[in-house]
């Protein structure tokens, strides 16, 4: 235990309090050195670096508004429709909650995709912050889960029909996959039972370990220290009188101020929604769910809400001339890997029939399998990214230029992929889909030998930093 | 006895042994006592998580509310489609004209499956012809498509339209993924769906009522 120690006499009575209280309680005074006043963090932080504390603010935003909703909704198929209508036309106030909520969801997804891409940008998922984005990687899944179960709650058409073919996703799995639907559902059908198991999940189950993978997030991030923009390391470089990094600067009150701002742009446009487009044109609220659930009639043209759809685009994307085009790749694959590998006879082997393997269960199970398969894996193969990333520096300043140009295709097939997803099915959309769903698994795929090639700049000693 | 002497014998009461223990090496006596505690421990854990687990299945309620439902069906027009509601899905009930017939014979080569040989929703061997149902006219589906669970709408239309082919016949086009099947359920071929629709259990009570979910008993 810490030495006990004794306020100077006649201090204030602030001041007794106190040492009143780190002498009871010197975790929490520990904790706001380590995390606040004497965590060092880069000095070159640009806007991109907001997206990470607004992500913090829009889940509490979700958590506080989510307490006060429960207090009116109800969980049941029979009455939950007409509860978020009281909500919204009874409750004092509770519109106002209601549409921080829904609004709060689709922000959530806005801030975390672009918080996100500047790990990409900067490669702040390289050693030593695997685990930062693997905790963050999960937080993604975490949101994902959150969104999808809380989509069900007000039992309109899209959410039911939404959760109708999600679950029925489990559904393509070889096998075990209709008692695995049967057993998410709780019925036969998506019904009562299925509504109150995902409010359960919605408001307590994946909230709890949310929070605590934020937690580890944070602890991770704080123990390893903040990537930059230039992606240099500012621990290499420090004062040797303090200990202090050269470029670094106390988080709290540097970048807690400078945070305020960011708050502040992002609450203008956050509340601008609220007030004036809650809807957002159908994009954060869909009109079709404003009609109660009807399980025997299916919306005209449903599709999920926007965060979803490049994902959604894959899922649908994977016919059978698709799946046939992976058979392609696959033997493409094993046949460079056997002539320009370099491998021993021994794993050559090995790799023809994992090879074989992959294309036989290709061929045995169903597109519709196939397609969840990718679906998933669009996201699952995000875990990996520090392992596939093999470029010498990190961040994307002093990539090739041809590097830059492939993170924006990226960008642009992911945001095509986005919007086909939302759009009903047609054959160049189809296409379309296919070829983005194809460059999106490349991108990573063949990271490992793509992300060596190219003239890669001098990466400085010190983060660039030009002060105001 | 001083004071430093009764502190070291407190400690050694207290923590004393484990330190002994730890210089001497492991006590293997106790390593094995721990890992037996710490296997029933998770062997309890488990079996804790059995019941909660389960607690997911449905309940006895929902496994009771399947009971087969009857339709009258003597309003039915050709051309006409109603739908009935068999534990919590809907089922189709379609009296087909005679054209309409008469197409299902010329698109099979269009269709993934357009004898219903596939197991994954076995049709009933009374449905097991040409019409996929009882009587020639009388259509009985589930209206599920088989990829993941929409209810495709009724496209009875021929002729080019939308997000359907030039010589389209009638049929169902299902909003959510674009399959689209004949008006006998039939899955059209390089469609996410991979199966025709389901042919539920059915059987003619009387000439214009349907008893849905059961098959006729001998």
């Amino acid at each position: 235990m810490a030495e006990f120690k004794e306020a100077p006499a006649g201090a204030s009575l602030a001041v007794k309090l106190t040492t009143w209280t780190e002498n009871r309680f010197p975790t929490a005074f520990d904790a706001y050195k380590v995390h606040m006043s004497e965590y060092y963090a880069p000095k070159n932080f640009n806007a991109w670096y907001f997206f990470g504390s607004l992500a913090l603010m829009v889940l509490v935003i979700q958590i506080v508004t989510g307490i006060f909703l429960v207090m009116h909704y109800k969980p049941d198929a029979a009455l939950a429709f007409a509860s978020v209508e009281y909500i919204m036309r009874d409750v004092p106030w509770g519109w106002l909650v209601r549409y921080m909520h829904s609004t709060g969801a689709s922000a959530f997804f806005v801030v975390v995709y672009l918080h996100m891409f500047r790990g990409l940008l900067y490669g702040s998922y390289r050693k030593p912050r695997e685990l930062v984005w693997i905790f963050g990687c999960a937080i993604f899944l975490c949101l994902m889960g959150e969104a999808f179960f809380g989509y069900l709650l007000p039992w309109g058409q899209m959410s039911y029909w939404g959760a109708q073919v999600i679950v029925n996703l489990f559904a393509a799995v070889p096998f075990v996959g209709d008692d695995l639907a049967l057993l998410i559902r709780g019925d036969y059908v998506v019904s009562d039972a299925t509504l109150n198991r995902f409010f359960s999940f919605h408001v307590i189950a994946i909230p709890l370990v949310l929070l605590g993978l934020v937690v580890a997030h944070l602890l991770a991030l704080h123990d390893v220290g903040s990537n930059n923009p230039d992606g240099v390391e500012i621990k290499a470089k420090k004062d040797p009188r303090t200990g202090i990094p050269l470029d670094g600067i106390p988080f709290h009150p540097y970048y807690t101020v400078h945070d305020m701002i960011g708050v502040g742009v992002f609450l203008m446009i956050f509340t601008a929604i609220i007030f004036f487009a809650p809807e957002l044109g159908g994009y954060f609220l869909e009109y079709n769910n404003f009609i109660p659930a009807n399980p025997l009639q299916t919306p005209a043209h449903i599709a999920p809400v926007w965060y979803f759809t490049p994902y959604y685009s894959m899922l649908r994307a994977t016919t059978d001339p698709m799946v046939n085009v992976f058979v392609g790749l696959t033997a493409l694959g094993t046949l460079v890997a056997l002539l320009k590998g370099g491998f021993s006879g021994m794993v050559k082997g090995a790799i023809v029939v994992a090879g074989l393997v992959i294309i036989l269960l290709l061929k045995t199970f169903d597109a519709k399998f196939w397609g969840v398969v990718v679906m998933g894996g669009a996201v699952v193969i995000l875990f990996a990214l520090p392992w596939l990333d093999r470029s010498p520096v990190k961040s994307i300043r002093y990539r090739p230029g041809w590097h830059k140009i492939m993170l924006g295709i990226f960008v642009i097939f992911f945001v095509v992929l986005g919007y086909l997803g939302i759009q009903p099915v047609s054959d160049i959309g189809t296409l379309l889909a296919q070829i983005g769903t194809i460059f999106y698994f490349g991108f990573f795929v063949l990271m490992p030998w793509w992300s060596q090639i190219g003239e890669f700049k001098a990466v400085p000693d010190r983060v660039t930093f030009h002060p105001h | 006895m001083s004071d430093s002497a009764a502190a070291l014998t407190a400690g050694d009461r207290g923590r004393g042994p484990v330190s002994v223990d730890k210089a001497a090496g492991v006590d293997s006596g106790r390593r094995t006592w721990i890992a037996l505690t710490c296997g029933a421990g998770a062997v309890g854990g488990l079996a804790t998580a059995v019941p909660l687990v389960s607690s997911f299945a449905p309940s006895e309620r929902a496994k009771a509310a399947g009971a087969p439902v009857q339709v009258d069906i003597s309003a039915l027009k050709p051309g006409e489609k109603l739908t009935a509601e068999w534990r919590g899905k809907p089922v189709w009930i379609m009296r087909r004209t005679p054209e309409q017939l008469a197409s299902l014979k010329l698109i099979d080569s269009q269709l993934a499956d357009p004898n219903s040989d596939r197991k994954a929703y076995p049709t009933p061997p009374y449905a097991k012809n040409e019409h996929r149902s009882i009587k020639p006219e009388i259509f009985v589906g589930v209206g599920i498509c088989s990829h993941l669970g929409c209810s495709p709408i009724d496209r009875f239309q021929p002729g080019a339209q939308p997000s359907l082919p030039d010589d389209w016949h009638g049929g169902y086009l299902c909003p959510c993924h674009g399959s689209t099947f004949d008006l006998a359920g039939r899955v059209f071929k390089n469609k996410p769906a991979p199966d025709n629709l389901e042919v539920p259990p059915h059987f003619y009570v009387s000439d214009s009522v349907i008893l849905i979910g059961e098959d006729k008993k001998a």
